[in-house]
């Protein structure tokens, strides 16, 4: 069976081939069961994730259905449902058992502790074709087992998909508490799953708009005081964090580029915010907007070759490409309402945005060219959206009126949306490459 | 600017002489205290006001600030103006607190600013940080026309990150489009 095209020009989304489950059963050793990630028609598939056997085995194997579940491609079965039990990565499964109860995929592993450290074998089982379709094996410290997990999942996703995945990741965000009239803004870091939140700085400076580097587990952001702004550049493994320096008025919107030697951002003076891209390495700054309207959050296309930033400079904010030497300035948003917070896809195939149209907030999807464009979501006020690695889920906060901001995804054909498991308030979130 | 100063200096000798009488006075007025921040301010407009008298400033101060004090510049002149949705344009309605701001201002020459700029919540972060830093430079402009030297005018955007209001709907973003002028350091 040929692998699906990723074009996107149909209503994206999971595709379960169930229709063809008469062929599976009746063809030949080589066909598989498969997700087509670009066609959102069809239910997703049925997946069986038994408790893995061992230490955690359990807790494994809930946050690998979890992460499935989540992102509105699969759909764990009950484990109460399941015939077989207590099955070993050591056999084969009964086939019949999970045909049974409809599973398509079936996953299941065992855990050892050897020495301090943590072994975990999984298998994949296209139950209907009654073969193997993954079979690997992970070492860690026992602590990292959630990690662990998340690798197992992306596996899964990759292997039935085609696609990477991009579960083993985390998300920068900014925690916020203390209410809207008084609030208290801290960098704080969390798994994509929301587990292990942790604080990065200490609430005394107000935080704002983080980023990944797309290859290295550094961000830069925005730290916003009484009487001055800065841009810090924050190294997450070493803990090493420095400023970008002094400048003449506000400082803000840092994105990195894609080989993180250079991060662009705006400066404000005399009410005039325009584009600047600084080489981290001469500590040189070039600018590349200088219209008098406000030039903001530039966002550089995966090859690094091109910008796509905001600007009102026609009199209201749209979204303009340029190359990234400043050059060629235009506009690619062309629909009515207010479009800000230009993000390119890490696959460059698509721009996300907010878009602000009859009163209501939108997050949003277009091509580099302006064309296509497509509104995932809706409400009073949805904000600022950031890929996964894969461009195919987007994270943004979300507003009721009155109310905390509140972390989101949407996946990129707008089906599955939903509210992240993180129960705190949170705003401003940026999504890491995959973990090493 | 003679009277002026012997009316300031008249007061002073009075605020030292008599604290507990002035005091005691302040607290019969209508006003009970004066804050020592910029009070959020409940209308979304400040009265309109005119120059202010050159002298008289016991009768001028009625919650008991020291004139050129940011008490009296917060009291006396108001210290917020507010702007129409996605516009940094002074409003007509503005300018006469921004004359009697810059008047103040005048007065008092050894008194800086900061101009805060802000936003309402229907705009994302980073356009927004840019639309206050407009507004504040619409005000800082304002000011230095009218006279006031620009080096003694600094400016900010807070963008929506610091909303006087905490509600949401128009009220409240009528109350959270402004500009704050904030007296950083030379006041009495």
């Amino acid at each position: 069976m040929t692998r699906s095209l990723r074009s996107f020009s149909a209503p994206v989304m999971a595709m379960v081939l169930l229709g063809l489950l008469a062929v599976f059963l009746a063809a030949p050793a080589r066909a598989e069961i498969e997700v087509n990630v670009n066609r959102g028609d069809v239910q997703p598939l049925p997946v069986a994730v038994p408790a893995f056997g061992g230490t955690q085995g359990a807790d494994i194997a809930q946050v690998i259905a979890a992460n499935l579940q989540r992102s509105g491609l699969f759909r764990p079965l009950d484990p109460a449902s399941f015939v077989e039990k207590n099955l070993t990565a050591a056999v084969q499964p009964r086939f019949g058992d999970w045909k049974t109860i409809n599973a398509q995929a079936l996953v299941n592993g065992q855990v050892t502790v050897e020495g301090g450290k943590l072994r975990v074998d999984f298998r994949m089982w296209d139950v209907f074709a009654e073969q193997q379709m993954l079979g690997l094996q992970f070492t860690s410290s026992p602590e990292n087992w959630r990690r662990v997990a998340h690798k197992i999942s992306d596996a899964v996703y990759e292997r039935l998909t085609g696609e990477k995945g991009y579960f083993d990741t985390r998300v920068v965000f900014v925690a916020e508490s203390g209410g809207r009239a008084k609030v208290i803004k801290r960098l704080a870091i969390m798994d994509q799953d929301g587990a292990n939140p942790s604080y990065l700085t200490s609430g005394d400076s107000i935080v704002m708009t983080p980023r990944f580097s797309s290859n290295s587990q550094e961000i830069t952001y925005m730290s916003l005081r009484p009487d001055s702004s800065s841009i810090f550049l924050f190294n997450l493994e070493t803990a090493r964090r420095e400023s970008l320096g002094a400048f003449p008025g506000m400082v803000f919107a840092p994105r990195f580029s894609p080989d993180g030697g250079k991060v662009a951002f705006s400066v404000e003076r005399g009410g005039n915010s325009d584009i600047f891209v600084m080489n981290l390495s001469s500590r040189t700054s070039t600018r590349l907007t200088s219209d008098p309207s406000i030039d903001t959050s530039a966002s550089f296309s995966p090859d690094g070759a091109r910008i796509v930033f905001n600007s009102d400079r026609g009199g209201s904010p749209q979204l303009y490409l340029m190359g990234a030497d400043g050059s060629g300035q235009r506009r690619i948003s062309g629909g009515g309402g207010r479009y800000t917070t230009p993000v390119w896809s890490p696959t460059g195939e698509f721009i996300a945005f907010t878009k602000q149209t009859g009163g209501e907030f939108h997050i949003g999807v277009m091509r580099p060219d302006g064309s296509d464009e497509r509104l995932l979501t809706s409400s009073y006020l949805d904000e600022g959206p950031t890929w996964a690695p894969n461009g195919r889920v987007l994270m943004f906060s979300r507003e009721t009126p009155g109310g905390p901001p509140k972390l989101w995804t949407v996946d990129v054909t707008g089906r599955v949306l939903q509210p992240m498991p993180y129960p705190g308030a949170g705003s401003d979130p940026a999504w890491s490459p995959l973990l090493n | 600017m003679m009277r002026s100063v012997n009316g300031n200096t008249l007061l002073r000798l009075a605020l030292v002489g008599a604290a507990a009488a002035s005091l005691a006075a302040c607290a019969s007025k209508p006003k009970p205290t004066y804050p020592t921040q910029a009070p959020p301010q409940t209308q979304p407009q400040a009265p309109p006001r005119t120059e202010l008298p050159p002298a008289a400033p016991v009768t001028q101060a009625p919650t008991g600030a020291l004139p050129g004090s940011t008490e009296d510049f917060v009291v006396n002149v108001g210290d917020r103006v507010y702007f129409d949705t996605d516009s940094h344009d002074v409003r007509a309605d503005a300018t006469p607190l921004l004359d009697a701001q810059s008047a103040w201002l005048r007065r008092y020459g050894a008194v800086k600013v900061r101009i805060e700029g802000n936003a309402d919540e229907r705009g994302t972060r980073e356009y927004n940080l840019a639309l206050g830093a407009r507004r504040a430079n619409s005000v800082r402009d304002y000011l230095v026309e009218k006279g006031v030297t620009a080096d003694r005018i600094s400016t900010i955007s807070f963008g929506k990150e610091q909303p006087i209001d905490a509600g949401s709907g128009e009220a409240s973003w009528d109350k959270n489009r402004n500009a704050r002028t904030a007296v950083v350091s030379g006041a009495r």
